[in-house]
């Protein structure tokens, strides 16, 4: 059953509209990302859930119950917070009792269940600390525990990782998970970091403009982007304008300039549209074998791979192989491209911006 | 950030009148016809404004106070932006010591101060002349100008100056393209906190001074402790138009809370 | 390597200069001053004694100015601390239109003279000022309330001169503070109140401790609002020392007076600031 309801959820700032009909549910257990760039809504949206802000429309339930009249203090929510909000006169352990104390929890189930808090962070050692003697990834686990102590119905995350630098930021991505499913914690996290979103979630609602643009798994939503937003957002990937001929049950013709190609399956109408094709799908062949073919430009060594700038007669298409210690094309030279059919996604053509 | 409630509205509202109160009772007592102090005023007349125009002694008083802050002010401005520049430049064996000698103006009680400037300026035979004033209160107002200064010479990326070396540029160039374009606002705040503190000075400047240099400050109050009349509330009332302006200007440019605490805020 | 040592001190060449011939010398000169010995028929004696700091330490009349000294800068910056804390922070929250506005309010006076904030008080506070003559008109009261001359009348009055120090010192500590542990609080439970009392002030506690500083020294060593509401009648130490200076002309007494109050100003200081190192260390920076 789902914990979370938004329905509709609005809300403006005088002329602009922040959120617009936003719609979601979170079922219990679940860890879902809202995930958008710095200005598309998220943070308004947690803002809203966590009363903070007041919506212009819409609804918000809580295992069914309306918080409209509800005061941010009586919700219950557990909240970490970008800056994580620690009390800076408090030790760790009065940081997280602080909740329990709130609720008037007698002093030995307190201690027990702040120790308990402690222990789920791996922190129980550092519990007389003031928040300044700490490092930016034992703060951050200090938020935890003081949003978890309190057992909250819905733990609500804020960019909760983007203070941390990037090594860290990995660490806790996979700590972060450990705990929430060692909790057992509805959650939501709001992020514009699509790897965080990606590794984190369950689901994943992809927001722009106040608007949800896609709501899906991390794997869906990455390998069937609903629109060119999602394509690019999520990851890298090659955009190409092309021109819907034909659709079949079997599949589909496009054409970009002189070159055509075979499509998948598309509930789309002939007309401009978009293809979507990610690096890592396509492939170097023989010239025999080739959808296209072009000249390597740049070449750019990632560790792990390598990525290739090919101009191409549909454009520069970037290209991402794997290190596998064999010999990869340099630049200047002449390499044939080509991927499975079913690889690429037609999307809706952009309008011209 | 959460908004005010009821309470806190109206406990602001009864402060800022707390703290209007003087002000407007001042300057609505100047514009009483009658030859005593009453508020609110039984009429409106500028019979005390043109009372100050009878008394040459406020007048003159206006003009030394005047002088004496630009005098002091700039002095006192130019030898804080070297300072500031040292003290905020990065460590050195002594620096603290400096920076707290410095600032020390501020603890000394100003009676204090008044009376070592006396004692000191009599036995050189210059006490009441112009320029022991002067540098008195250079020494009063350089705490004022030196924070505000050193708050925008530890704001400074030092990579910049840095850079500008790099491109070749003599240390005095550096100087005068890039650093003081970018502490400016500082100097500027720092001469004009100067000027209004060495304006408005009185516990010192009243040791000091000699009928030929008396200050307005003084004048005021040698005046007000023998005899209240409408007169002081007019001079006062033209001195907080003077200060009122000042202020707007300095707000402008500047930002009066900036000035004041000397850093950065919001 | 040498050129680059001696630099900070070329640089601040001009103002050491300064401060050493006009605030060290002067400074030693007072406090040698203060052991010299006077006479009304000779004047100043080069002698080196200590009969003006026992005349002073050993006369009653000297312990009731430094008391009510004292006192009354206690009771200024208790009620500073009490007003300007609230006002701090509801100044933090207000829109930014009001907020420019109140800080005008509160930051203007700082830049009037003293005086003539003081004249304002002495309007208001006399027998027939604005206060008595109001309360009369209202039938609250039939007699003149006494405010000029005493006491209360100059704390009032140092309220209004010292307040925008203490809303400075703790509006700063409150834009330090990380506005979203209000909301943290907020959203653990706590109400507006608990949130004020738990959260904001103990983050506000530096800046109310060095505001409470700055006001009680100034206090402390206030003149012109105790010299014009408080006469002769009501002196406090600064205008002692005024007294001596400019009137008796004891100029060895009056230097002592004045030496007493410097040091015991700075023992205050001092003693407070290690207090609140203890107090405070580790929590914040």
């Amino acid at each position: 059953m789902a914990i979370l309801e938004l329905r509709d959820l609005t809300k403006r700032f005088g002329a602009t509209t922040a959120v617009d009909h936003f719609t979601l549910s979170v079922e219990k257990g679940e860890f879902v990302s809202l995930l958008g760039p710095s200005g598309c809504g998220k943070t308004t949206t947690l803002q809203m859930i966590a009363g903070f802000e007041t919506p212009s429309g819409g609804s918000i339930l809580l295992n069914g119950r309306d918080l409209r009249s509800v005061p941010a203090r009586q919700r219950g929510l557990g909240i970490v917070f970008q800056t994580y909000a620690l009390f800076p006169h408090m030790t760790v352990e009065e940081n997280v009792g602080f909740g329990l104390e709130m609720r008037k929890v007698p002093g030995d189930e307190r201690r027990r269940r702040i120790a308990a808090a402690l222990d789920l962070v791996h922190l129980s050692h550092l519990s007389g600390r003031y928040p300044r003697q700490m490092s930016g990834g034992q703060r951050q686990r200090v938020a935890l525990a003081r949003a978890l102590v309190i057992e909250p119905e819905l733990l609500l995350l804020d960019e909760p990782l983007s203070n941390l630098d990037a090594k860290l930021r990995e660490e806790m991505q996979l700590e972060l998970r450990r705990i929430q499913q060692e909790a057992g914690v509805t959650t939501l996290l709001v992020t514009h970091d699509q790897s965080e979103a990606m590794a984190l979630s369950d689901r994943i609602a992809v927001m722009q403009g106040g608007r949800l643009i896609q709501e899906a798994s991390p794997f869906e939503a990455y390998d069937r982007p609903t629109n060119a937003f999602v394509s690019t957002f999520l990851g890298k990937s090659n955009a190409i304008d092309a021109h819907l001929e034909e659709t079949r049950d079997d599949g589909a013709v496009l054409r970009c300039g002189d070159i055509r190609l075979a499509g998948p399956p598309s509930p789309a109408r002939p007309g401009p549209v978009l293809i979507s094709l990610r690096p890592e799908r396509i492939e170097l062949c023989d010239a025999a074998a080739a959808h296209v073919s072009g000249r390597v430009g740049e070449r750019i060594f990632l560790g792990d791979q390598w990525l290739f700038k090919v101009e191409t007669s549909l454009g520069e298409l970037l290209v991402v192989r794997p290190n596998s210690g064999r010999r990869e094309p340099e630049p200047g030279e002449t390499v044939h491209l080509s991927w499975r059919t079913e690889h690429l996604r037609i999307l809706a053509a952009e309008p011209a911006a | 950030m959460r908004r005010n409630g009821v309470f806190a509205k109206l406990f602001s509202l009864v402060f800022a009148l707390f703290m209007l109160a003087p002000l407007v009772v001042v300057v609505g007592v100047s514009f009483t016809p009658e030859g005593f102090l009453e508020f609110p005023p039984s009429g409106i007349s500028l019979r005390w404004f043109r009372a100050i125009l009878d008394n040459p002694d406020f007048i003159d008083a206006a003009i030394v106070s005047l002088q004496l802050g630009v005098a002091s002010a700039t002095i006192a401005t130019a030898i804080c932006i070297p300072a500031a520049l040292a003290i905020g430049g990065g460590r050195f064996p002594g620096r603290d010591a400096l920076q707290a000698l410095f600032l020390s103006p501020l603890t000394v009680p100003t009676v204090v101060l008044g009376i070592a400037f006396l004692r000191f300026l009599s036995t050189l035979g210059l006490n009441g002349t112009f320029w022991g004033l002067v540098f008195c209160h250079v020494v009063i107002i350089v705490p004022f100008v030196l924070r505000l200064v050193l708050a925008s010479v530890v704001g400074l990326d030092p990579s910049i100056a840095r850079a500008a070396t790099s491109l070749g540029a003599p240390s005095l160039t550096v100087f005068r393209r890039i650093t003081l374009p970018a502490i400016i606002p500082g100097v500027v705040g720092g001469w004009v906190l100067a000027f209004i503190t060495s304006f408005d000075e009185l516990t010192v400047t009243v040791f000091i001074v000699n009928p030929a240099t008396t200050t307005l400050p003084v004048k005021l109050f040698s005046h007000i402790t023998q005899t209240t009349d409408p007169l002081v509330a007019s001079v006062s009332t033209v001195a907080i138009l003077f200060t009122v302006a000042l202020m707007l200007v300095v707000d402008r440019i500047y930002g009066l809370d900036r000035l004041l605490i000397g850093e950065g805020s919001h | 390597m040498n050129q680059d040592r001696a630099r900070p001190w070329l640089l601040s060449a001009p103002a050491l200069v300064l401060f050493l011939v006009m605030l060290v010398t002067p400074l030693v000169m007072t406090a040698v001053l203060s052991f010299n010995s006077f006479d009304f028929y000779g004047g100043i004696k080069p002698t080196f004694g200590l009969e003006n700091y026992a005349d002073v330490l050993g006369d009653s009349y000297f312990y009731e100015i430094f008391g009510r000294t004292f006192l009354i800068a206690l009771v200024t910056t208790l009620i500073c601390a009490l007003v300007g804390t609230p006002q701090a922070y509801f100044l933090l929250r207000m829109r930014p239109l009001w907020r420019s506005v109140m800080i005008l309010v509160v930051l203007g006076p700082l830049l009037i003279s003293v005086v003539v904030r003081t004249l304002g008080w002495a309007i208001l506070l006399g027998n027939n000022g604005v206060i008595n003559d109001a309360l009369k008109n209202l039938a609250l009261i039939d007699r003149p309330i006494k405010m000029m001359y005493t006491s209360g009348g100059i704390v009032l009055a140092l309220v209004h001169v010292m307040i925008p120090f203490m809303i400075l010192a703790v509006w700063a500590a409150l834009q330090r503070q990380d506005p979203a542990t209000e909301k943290a609080a907020e959203s653990l439970g706590a109400r507006p109140a608990t949130v004020f009392r738990r959260i904001v002030l103990p983050q506000a506690m530096p800046g109310i401790l060095s505001g409470s500083l700055i006001v009680f020294s100034l206090s402390a060593s206030a003149f012109a609002t105790p010299a014009i509401l408080g006469g002769r009648r009501v002196k406090v130490v600064s205008t002692t020392v005024y007294d001596e200076f400019l009137n008796t002309l004891n100029w060895p007494l009056g230097a002592a007076i004045a030496i007493i109050l410097l040091v015991s100003v700075l023992a205050i200081m001092v003693a407070w600031n290690r207090l609140v190192e203890k107090r405070f260390a580790g929590v914040f920076e």
